[in-house]
């Protein structure tokens, strides 16, 4: 650790003012606020005193997010061996999905912060940490066949239409790693949907070992044929296929944990929306003969708390929904949109057969709602006080 | 002779491709873009740009309705009563189009096809009821002709450079050839796939505010002060 502050020490006349790289400066302020606590404090306007800053906030939910990797990592592995048909212990099977994983979260952090840093440096800003956590949410939110560069290309439009357009990080309107898999949905829906790309069947030097192995999604299966051969049980243990980190629900909820305790995200969205899902969920349930297939009718049908094991809802709704710059700002707020996230995921899911994860689009959708939400709580709560002062 | 004179005398001879009526043909290139800067005429842009091959008829059958349609309300500016002059100007570009879309059935049936409704549609495009009232009920013939021109060349412009994008990067072909080697192709044993989302109108939308970026960022009559 010294043998660093010393390095960044001896390097930084180069950086500032009259330096060399002074344009770089940015760049390098980058990594010294990344490895140390600034000593500097802020000197002008009102702020809030804390304990952490952005960057440690950040790296707070990177922690959150490391049960639901290393459980994706492994779950990589266990059913590839499993479609091949081999028996494979537990560090086998966690090496190959290691092998396998790894790649997409280079390729996305090393896109990711590759435009980050070019925009600060044009500006001539900070560089920002909010990507920190949406380099790790992309790939945990792509199937594991994923192209590299499939990856690289929906990082980049994401980033730059995403977030940089509208200012960088804090400006954003929709969450940005749910902008790169919308993206790459609609962009390659032959890699990002279906039952061929959950379940990576190549070996490590990439040649096809089973041809046309099926691996539908629970989800995928549902809205196929009313039922899933997957048992609630192993839905929340996270033994199905799926987006590399949204599997198992179990170590979605020991993230959740963390989140909250730290007071990192919030608590108010995630149990409304699962308020919202269980209400749709049971409104679907009670008027499930209505439906108008029988598929339908037999997604319709099951308990609605088996909606929230499976597919991205509990990913979506503990890490993406929850994001601080594009959900609701206000309490109150925060409830309705909570509500409607849930709500709306189950709603999609069962009504449109081609959108089977609806948790994306409900986000996505609830992002572009959350400012509309907002106005109007402020606003109900600017005519509620009136109301006192003039009575 | 005194400056003033030469002055008074030089106005009524304009050379017909003189600076101001230059100006006319390239003003709405850059500076005032109906597409970029006015956004208007989004809708087709939208709707016809996923290949290059309509959105260059698509184009000319707007120079030919504007450019004509121009002169025709230049022409009778002075007898349309005020109160009727936008029934008086649909029914000029209507029936502009009307015969537009005949010649386009007659000679590019495919494409005639494949524009389907949108020729039609030119009859709504903001863009020419735009100039018809701001510009040809206020100007002579001849210039009226060239604003004509000039805004449905610009309009055209943009349409063929997103289209231009939409269909190497959701195809990967241009004009229907293909330009992507095909052996690149995951069929066929390589490692790319054509971006779909090229091909749904909202990457028209994001395509063409690129575009307002890009010209934005360059030409800095357009920066607003903050």
């Amino acid at each position: 650790m010294k043998l660093l502050r010393n390095f960044l020490d001896t390097i930084k006349p180069n950086f500032e003012k009259g330096g060399k790289l002074e344009k770089f400066y940015p760049a390098y302020d980058a990594f010294e606020t990344f490895a140390f606590v600034p000593g500097h404090t802020a000197h002008s306007g009102a702020h809030i005193r804390d304990a952490i800053d952005l960057k440690r906030t950040m790296v707070t939910v990177i922690l959150a997010m490391v049960p639901a990797l290393l459980f994706g990592m492994w779950n990589v592995g266990a059913l590839h061996y499993k479609a091949i048909g081999v028996d494979a212990s537990l560090l086998d099977a966690f090496g190959y999905g290691a092998f396998k994983v790894i790649p997409l979260i280079a390729v996305s952090y090393i896109t990711g912060l590759g435009i980050e840093f070019a925009a600060a440096i044009m500006r001539g800003h900070q560089v920002n940490e909010g990507y920190l956590v949406t380099g790790m949410l992309i790939p945990l939110i792509m199937p594991v066949t994923m192209p590299l560069w499939m990856v690289a290309v929906s990082t980049a439009f994401a980033v730059i239409i995403g977030k940089e357009v509208f200012g960088g990080t804090g400006m954003n309107i929709l969450n940005v790693a749910l902008t790169a898999r919308a993206f790459a949905f609609f962009a390659y829906p032959k890699n990002m949907s279906g039952d061929k790309v959950w379940i990576d069947t190549t070996t490590k030097s990439g040649e096809s070992l089973v041809d046309g192995y099926s691996g539908a999604t629970a989800l995928g299966e549902m809205a196929g044929s009313g039922s899933t051969s997957f048992s609630a049980m192993d839905a929340f243990l996270g033994f199905i296929p799926g987006s590399i980190g949204e599997t198992s629900t179990l170590a979605i909820l020991i993230g959740a944990a963390i989140l909250i305790i730290s007071g990192i995200a919030s608590w108010k969205i995630m149990a409304s929306a699962i308020v919202g899902a269980a209400v749709m969920g049971g409104i679907f349930n009670i008027f499930a003969g209505y439906a108008i297939s029988p598929e339908q009718q037999g997604f319709m049908g099951i308990p609605f708390w088996h909606q929230m094991l499976y597919g991205g809802f509990a990913f979506g709704v503990v890490f993406m929904a929850t994001d601080p710059v594009s959900a609701a700002q206000t309490e109150r707020g925060k409830w309705i949109y909570g509500f409607l996230v849930g709500f709306f995921a189950i709603m999609i899911r069962i009504f449109n057969p081609a959108y089977p994860e609806g948790i994306m689009l409900a986000i996505l959708f609830m992002n572009v709602m959350a400012p509309l939400i907002d106005h109007y709580v402020v606003e109900g709560n600017i005519k509620r006080r009136l109301k006192r002062v003039n009575a | 002779m005194s400056a003033t004179t030469e002055e008074i005398k030089k106005k009524p001879s304009e050379p017909l491709f003189g600076k101001k009526n230059r100006k006319l043909l390239t003003d709405p290139l850059d500076d005032n873009n109906p597409i970029t800067v006015q956004v208007l005429g989004i809708c087709s842009a939208l709707a016809i740009t996923v290949k290059l091959e309509p959105a260059i008829v698509m184009t000319i059958s707007v120079m030919a309705v504007m450019g004509i349609g121009n002169v025709v309300i230049s022409a009778i500016r002075n007898l349309i009563p005020n109160r009727v002059r936008i029934i008086v100007q649909l029914v000029v570009v209507a029936s502009l189009v009307i015969l537009v879309d005949q010649v386009l059935k007659a000679f590019v049936y495919d494409v005639s096809k494949q524009l389907s409704v949108f020729v039609g549609l030119i009859i709504t495009n903001c863009i020419i009821m735009g100039r018809f009232e701001a510009f040809a009920l206020a100007n002579g013939l001849w210039k009226s002709f060239l604003d004509g021109i000039g805004n449905a060349f610009s309009y055209g412009l943009i349409l063929v450079i997103v289209s231009f994008f939409r269909e190497l990067f959701g195809a990967g072909e241009l004009f229907g050839y293909q330009i992507i080697p095909s052996s690149w192709y995951v069929e066929n044993g390589g490692f790319y796939e054509n971006n779909g989302m090229m091909l749904l109108p909202p990457m028209a939308l994001i395509v063409v505010a690129l575009i307002i970026w890009f010209q934005r960022a360059r030409n800095t009559k357009l920066i607003e002060e903050n």
